[in-house]
């Protein structure tokens, strides 16, 4: 049995169900919380969290059926095991309960054993699902995550439109050449916790870490009411606290941090790339190349953020910008105009 | 009718299972609750109320057999499987029997957990 109490919520209308079952359940160790009608329940279970729920069918206000129904509807419910416990006659009814996703089906009077073992089944079956998203999330960012949950594993991408952002720190190559590897490591450790929480701020995800560099989407998987604002934003959250850790980095005599960031807006194709065994949420697109190349262009430019000419279209008003004038990047045909976003949102006019 | 309304040996088992003082608590809540469900029965029928029929009928059912009470049992299965259909004395008169039923259980159940 699990280390802590398992939390089990019993719904029945009938009183003598209700508390025999109860009893059952903490005669076997486990913890009893009560529900006379599928709608109580489904008050409880949106308040509270449950390992498990015994469900009965034939009820007033809100019937088994129609909780079963209702908690497929909810993300946070959908994966809750569910043993309906009913007298209720007919092969049909019980299949009508597995389709909606329950776990299993016991005829009342309950038998204590049988009890004993599907509940200790399903119990462990939802600690190692518990497991595995624990282990998922930190593999993958909770917008993947839920994308997952909601979507299911499928390699190939659908079309959105986004924002691709590009960082890296300045000079990383040199400043690791120059310092024990444990020291890099830490640094980058440091730094990418703070640029996860400023990206993760505004709505980003990071698709690929590659040493010191990021790419972030801002728009997918989970759309964003504006991922172009969202992705600047950031960006200057970013810089933010580069400048607060490099304070500290002064203080005890090591050399600043300077990142440089490339935000490009449009439609990219997002979704599953790599194989049924491996795979990465990530986008392509010219978007991709052309964000990619911003932040290349950041140095010569000795700007902090370049942005393309989509995201600096859906800035207007929000966020000011300056233009670089037109200019012609690697691997494109014509020069394309570029913008720069100051790094301090409040010295910008 | 069967002369013994309680099967002695689905107490005893519960008993020994549940404990004395556990399983003498559930006997008062139904005797408690029954009179209740007897109650939803009559008045389902004067509204013409098919789902708080079915259910209360439900109900009883699932506790007869809970208590071992086989014919109490098979007098609401009847009742919750047979619905609303058929002429509305008739129907009533299933209900007194029910009733009937019950209060037999009712007294068996006392002396039971009394004796």
């Amino acid at each position: 049995m699990a280390d802590q109490k398992a939390r089990l919520l019993i719904v029945d209308d009938n009183k003598v169900n209700r508390l025999l079952l109860a009893r059952s359940v903490e005669m076997l160790g486990y913890q009893a919380t009560l529900a006379e009608n599928g709608k109580v329940a489904m008050g409880l279970l949106r308040d509270h969290t449950f390992d498990l729920m015994l469900l009965d069918i034939e009820m007033p206000e809100m019937d088994g059926f129609e909780v079963l129904e209702a908690i497929k509807l909810e993300p946070a419910l959908r994966d809750l095991p569910v043993l309906v416990t009913s007298s209720v006659e007919g092969i049909e009814n019980i299949v009508r309960c597995i389709g909606l996703g329950a776990d299993d089906y016991l005829s009342k009077p309950v038998n204590k054993v049988l009890l004993q073992a599907r509940l200790s089944s399903s119990l462990e079956k939802k600690r190692l699902r518990d497991e595995q998203k624990s282990l998922l999330k930190r593999f993958a960012t909770s917008e993947v995550v839920q994308d997952l949950q909601e979507q299911g594993f499928a390699l190939g991408g659908r079309r959105v439109h986004a924002s691709v952002l590009f960082c890296d720190i300045r000079g990383f190559t040199s400043l690791s050449e120059s310092q024990p590897p444990e020291e890099t490591i830490e640094l980058l450790n440091m730094y990418y916790t703070l640029m996860f929480e400023a990206i993760e701020a505004h709505g980003g995800i990071v698709s690929l870490m590659i040493g010191d560099g990021l790419m972030v989407l801002f728009g997918a998987p989970q759309p964003l009411a504006d991922p172009a604002r969202s992705a600047v934003m950031a960006a200057q959250d970013m810089l933010a606290i580069m400048r607060e850790f490099n304070l500290d980095r002064v203080v005890i005599g090591k050399p600043e941090i300077k990142i440089g960031i490339g935000i490009a807006t449009g439609e990219v194709v997002a979704g599953y790339a790599g194989t049924q065994q491996r795979a990465t949420y990530t986008c392509i697109g010219d978007k991709v190349n052309l964000a990619a190349r911003l932040e290349a262009h950041t140095k010569t430019a000795q700007r902090a953020v370049l942005i393309d000419d989509a995201t600096n279209l859906a800035l207007i008003g929000a966020i000011q910008t300056q233009s670089i004038g037109d200019v012609l990047l690697k691997g494109f045909a014509e020069p394309v105009p570029v913008y720069s976003v100051s790094a301090d949102p409040h010295s910008l006019d | 009718m069967n002369d013994t309304p309680l099967d002695p040996a689905v107490m005893a088992e519960f008993r020994e299972t549940m404990g004395d003082d556990f399983a003498a608590e559930l006997v008062d809540t139904f005797l408690s609750e029954a009179p209740t469900l007897l109650d939803d029965l009559r008045a389902a029928l004067e509204t013409d109320d098919v789902d708080r029929f079915r259910r209360a009928a439900h109900s009883i059912k699932s506790n007869a057999n809970v208590f071992g009470a086989p014919m109490l049992a098979e007098q609401a299965r009847s009742l919750e499987l047979g619905g609303m259909d058929g002429p509305n004395d008739a129907l009533t008169s299933h209900v007194q029997a029910l009733d009937d039923e019950f209060a037999r259980v009712a007294a068996a159940l006392r002396t039971l957990l009394n004796g």
